[in-house]
């Protein structure tokens, strides 16, 4: 089947097969590594990516889902190469990583939260991002990172 | 050593991770985000019984399937897989059964590889899967310990399903529990466990010429090299191994896998690039698991108690075969059952048993976990037994920070430690006694919620492993690590490293070190690591080693640059080099400090070397490996306050409090985060994880929808504080900090929840503590408290 879609600001056209999963469709025909795969049943959230602004796992949707939509994954919510998106920034400076592998979908999780909720407790924070697995962090440097994202912008509207 | 007397700029600073910039913007190099041309992916197809004989393999559909290049099964790759390797034959007479990468008449776990297909991509190799026609005989799967080692029972290995006995002890033991006032006798279960790092392995292998390249997500390049090349006779030369980015290991990827070793036979066989990527469901069945012991333990104590001595009989289970380290887990507990305690005498005894389950290896802590479990728990019933307040118990037999250096009963020599400050610190941070009336109320009340305190006060052996131990312990390498350093003549420095971190930070505390050692900025340190190619030299990250043993050996390695430096600075500056002292980066004239060189004038001193002395050779380079002397002991104290709902078994952790010392802090940032990640890993096993087997020996908690990791809201934020003890064994004075929180929540946690319930008659909850286990503990020990 063909689709067009737009993956960080680029439209892509493409004959992708009716089975083939967004996130292999982004990984392997578009390119885009950035977002990783941690699991096959949907539970881990590390392919998630946002599909026309809302948070979405990857691998749960098929390429052909997303003709026509915009796509956006961990390597085009910067605002340019060599800029830094108030997450990432608070992820680099909360230590909100370890291993990395969950981090992708872990942003991406959290601003589709704080594009919601642009001021949310800790224990929205730990409530919203349920779907999203971490091994190593014990998740409190994430919830503090997404609040110091979350302060830090609360005038700016967390775009998409 | 000089070193010690640095001022440190960098060592103790919380630097946010150098790593951090990749891992953040999705420019990461996982091994599945790597595609070279021509490569083509295998799609392994495993056993769904947990014991058969494999009657006939049928291929022809798979291997006429469209974009299939090749398929196999083992009886195809027989003469040339080997076995997959055991590197710690812990007894002479240890039976290592042998475990071919792919099997070739009979499964004996499910999950085990039978046959692959390789195909142009993962769709058309897992279609053509489908299409393998295997004829199994089941068999009779072997799921009990105790049952295996019974007469009768059937045998997985023609050996029998008993591996090895290995006993171990210091004292008389039957003096110790002859006519001792108190003697408590426990069994306790160490479920088993799914390590599950969040990166799914991948590996990618490719031929050129006789020579091969591997990508693999492991922890262990260096090992890997090794045991590639003896388990398939292709020379070590000509093998390079990469472990990119790393996505988590905690044990898991301290492995030589079946996988690996396929991959590798397979880009031979067909002379093109192979790639396997794993998927959770499939890891979940065939990554290795941890723990998983039955631990027969009691105690004997005096009126007073203190502690008389320790009987440990532990039943481990192997699963089917061994695998890299398989049988030397439960022997590291050994040294660690008897924890920070003085005793007269101590007994230890393990069983390693065979059973139709996945294999067991390394999973965080590896051992030691397993042994504090087992002893903190332990401590509790004691003090329950006595009537004593639990951390009065373990007050009277501890250590005290006075007699360090202190040989213990198992024979280790503790250098320091100060367990009265740790615990004296997290009692203040827990509000230990308002806690203790608020639980005395409750009880008082009859309240359906009841609160416990759980304590843990723990130490272990890091720092693995100084290679004369290793040895003694029949395992088959040693405990050294390699650090290269590499000047360039701008004055930036490459740090080359044998360890090989996949989370850790090595990148920024490397930096951070090197940056004191030498007097440069932090920013203009690299570290390089994790290809066999660049650090040639390494035995890799686990058993909280890299920075006491990795990290000593770049202290050396920069001692050296530091003293070629001298030398040519000396030259340059027309004296001797008796007359200079460095200090800040430079060697400067002693008492005429304007007059010296820095060390980035000296790195193109030396580079250009228009005039350096007569036999020195135009290099600052060094390297340096260190062997440790001995292992390393952090401690701490970790308290936990669990509120335990009576009415439905729920458990809630209402606070929980960590004090860790873990000697200096080279950067307290990741030190905390290595502390939080540890606890939580720590907790899931205490109220969460199990990898559970049906009756058939099917695991029925083969993906994250049946294994429950815990999410953000399944898990509280903890408090964390240090106290640091340096240690006196390396120049750091560092003692290892990455299986630490892991070691110490899985009791505090269990600890606080048998806490809550000893009002009922509750002394021991099977982990995990779900509500129902909870729940039936508690009808459990009401109704035999009532039928007395």
């Amino acid at each position: 089947m063909r689709i067009s879609v737009t993956v960080d600001g680029v439209r892509y056209d493409d004959e992708v097969e009716p089975r083939l999963l967004l996130v292999h469709y982004l990984r392997e025909q578009a390119g885009r590594t950035g977002t990783p795969i941690g699991c096959d049943t949907s539970n881990c959230g590390a392919c998630t990516v946002l599909l026309n602004g809302r948070s979405v796992k990857s691998c749960s949707v098929l390429a052909v889902q997303a003709d026509g939509a915009e796509v956006t994954t961990i390597q085009g919510l910067a605002n340019g190469p060599g800029e830094l998106h108030p997450l990432q920034q608070a992820f680099h400076e909360e230590h909100a990583l370890q291993c990395g592998y969950c981090t992708p979908g872990m942003i991406m999780a959290a601003a589709d939260l704080l594009s919601e909720n642009p001021s949310p407790t800790e224990e929205e924070v730990r409530d919203g991002l349920e779907g999203n697995l971490c091994r190593c962090t014990g998740y409190q440097n994430i919830v503090r990172a997404v609040l110091r994202a979350a302060n830090g912008t609360a005038a700016t509207e967390v775009t998409a | 050593m000089t070193t010690t007397d640095l001022p440190s700029a960098e060592v103790g600073k919380a630097r946010a991770r150098k790593e951090d910039a990749r891992l953040i913007t999705g420019q990461t190099n996982w091994t599945d985000n790597i595609t070279l041309p021509g490569m083509v992916h295998v799609s392994f197809l495993r056993s769904p019984h947990a014991h058969a004989r494999i009657a006939s393999v049928d291929l022809s559909a798979a291997r006429s399937a469209p974009g299939v290049f090749a398929a196999y099964s083992g009886a195809d790759f027989a003469a040339e897989q080997g076995s997959l390797p055991c590197a710690w034959p812990v007894t002479p007479d240890i039976v290592i059964p042998e475990h071919p990468s792919m099997a070739v008449d009979t499964v004996r776990y499910g999950g085990e590889i039978v046959a692959c297909v390789v195909a142009r991509d993962r769709y058309a190799a897992a279609d053509a899967l489908e299409l393998i026609d295997v004829t199994y005989e089941p068999l009779e799967p072997v799921l009990d310990m105790e049952a295996a080692i019974a007469d009768g029972a059937v045998r997985l290995h023609a050996a029998g399903n008993k591996s090895f006995t290995w006993p171990f002890g210091n004292g008389d033991i039957d003096a110790a529990f002859r006519d001792a006032p108190v003697v408590v006798t426990r069994t306790y279960r160490q479920q088993r466990l799914i390590p599950s790092a969040m990166e799914p392995r991948a590996v990618v292998c490719a031929p050129l010429g006789d020579e091969y390249t591997m990508w693999t997500s492991t922890q262990i390049p260096h090992v890997l090299r090794v045991m590639l090349a003896l388990v398939t006779g292709i020379p070590e030369h000509k093998l390079r191994v990469i472990a990119p980015d790393v996505g988590g290991g905690f044990g898991s990827k301290l492995q030589v896998t079946a996988e690996e070793v396929l991959a590798l036979l397979l880009a031979r066989k067909l002379g093109r690039p192979v790639k396997w990527t794993e998927t959770r469901s499939e890891g979940n069945v065939a990554v290795h698991h941890g723990r998983d012991q039955i631990q027969r333990v009691r105690i004997a104590a005096d009126a007073d108690g203190r502690i008389r001595g320790l009987d440990v009989d532990l039943l481990a289970d192997m699963g089917a075969y061994l695998m890299l380290v398989t049988p030397g887990v439960p022997l590291l507990g050994a040294f660690m059952f008897n924890a920070i305690y003085k005793m007269d005498a101590y007994r230890f005894s393990c069983t390693g048993v065979f059973t139709s389950k996945t294999p067991t290896d390394a999973y965080r802590g590896a051992g030691r976990p397993e042994a504090t479990y087992a002893i903190e728990h332990l401590m509790d019933d004691l003090a329950a037994e006595l009537g004593m307040d639990p951390l009065e118990l373990r007050e009277r037999n501890w250590i005290k920070h006075e007699e360090f250096p202190y040989t213990t009963i198992a024979g280790l020599t503790y250098d320091s430690g100060n367990y009265e400050a740790a615990t004296s610190a997290a009692k203040e941070l827990f509000h230990y006694d308002q806690l203790r009336s608020e639980q005395a109320e409750r009880n008082a009340a009859g309240s359906s919620v009841r609160l416990g305190i759980g304590i843990s006060t723990f130490t272990e052996m890091c720092g693995l492993a100084p290679s004369r131990v290793l040895g003694s312990l029949a395992y088959a390498a040693g405990g050294w690590e390699h650090a290269s350093i590499r000047m360039l003549p701008t004055g930036k420095v490459e740090v080359v490293t044998g360890s090989s971190a996949h989370g850790q930070g090595h990148e920024t505390a490397w930096s951070q070190i090197v940056a004191d050692q030498l007097g440069v900025p932090f920013e203009d340190v690299r570290v390089l690591h994790g290809d066999t190619a660049i650090a040639h030299k390494g035995m890799d990250t686990y058993g909280s080693r890299s920075l006491v043993v990795g990290g000593t050996a770049i202290v050396n390695a920069c001692d050296k640059v530091r003293q070629k430096a001298r030398v040519i600075a000396a030259a340059m500056l027309e004296v001797s080099p008796d007359d200079l002292e460095w200090s800040e980066g430079r060697w400067a004239v002693r008492g005429d400090p304007d007059q010296g060189k820095s060390i980035g004038e000296i790195a193109f001193a030396a580079f250009a070397a228009h005039a350096l002395p007569d036999g020195v050779e135009p290099s600052l380079d060094s390297d340096a490996t260190y062997d440790p002397d001995n292992f390393s002991f952090p401690h701490g104290t970790h308290l936990c306050a669990a509120e335990v709902d009576t009415e439905t078994g729920q458990v809630r952790i209402r606070s929980y409090v960590a004090v860790d010392d873990v000697g200096v802090v080279v950067n307290p940032l990741i030190v905390e985060g290595q502390v939080h990640g540890g606890i939580a890993q720590g907790v899931a096993q205490a109220l969460y994880e199990e990898a559970a087997y049906d009756s058939s020996g099917n695991l029925v908690t083969a993906s994250l929808a049946d294994y429950l990791i815990p999410s953000a809201a399944d898990l509280p934020s903890f408090t964390t504080a240090r106290t640091t003890t340096p240690s006196t064994l390396n120049p750091l004075g560092v003692k290892g900090v990455g299986e630490a929180g892991t070691i110490a929540s899985t009791p505090a946690v269990v600890n606080a929840i048998i806490d809550a319930l000893r009002p009922f008659g509750v002394s021991d909850v099977p982990m995990p503590c779900t509500p129902e286990r909870v729940w039936r503990a508690i009808q459990e020990a009401q109704a035999e408290g009532a039928g007395r």
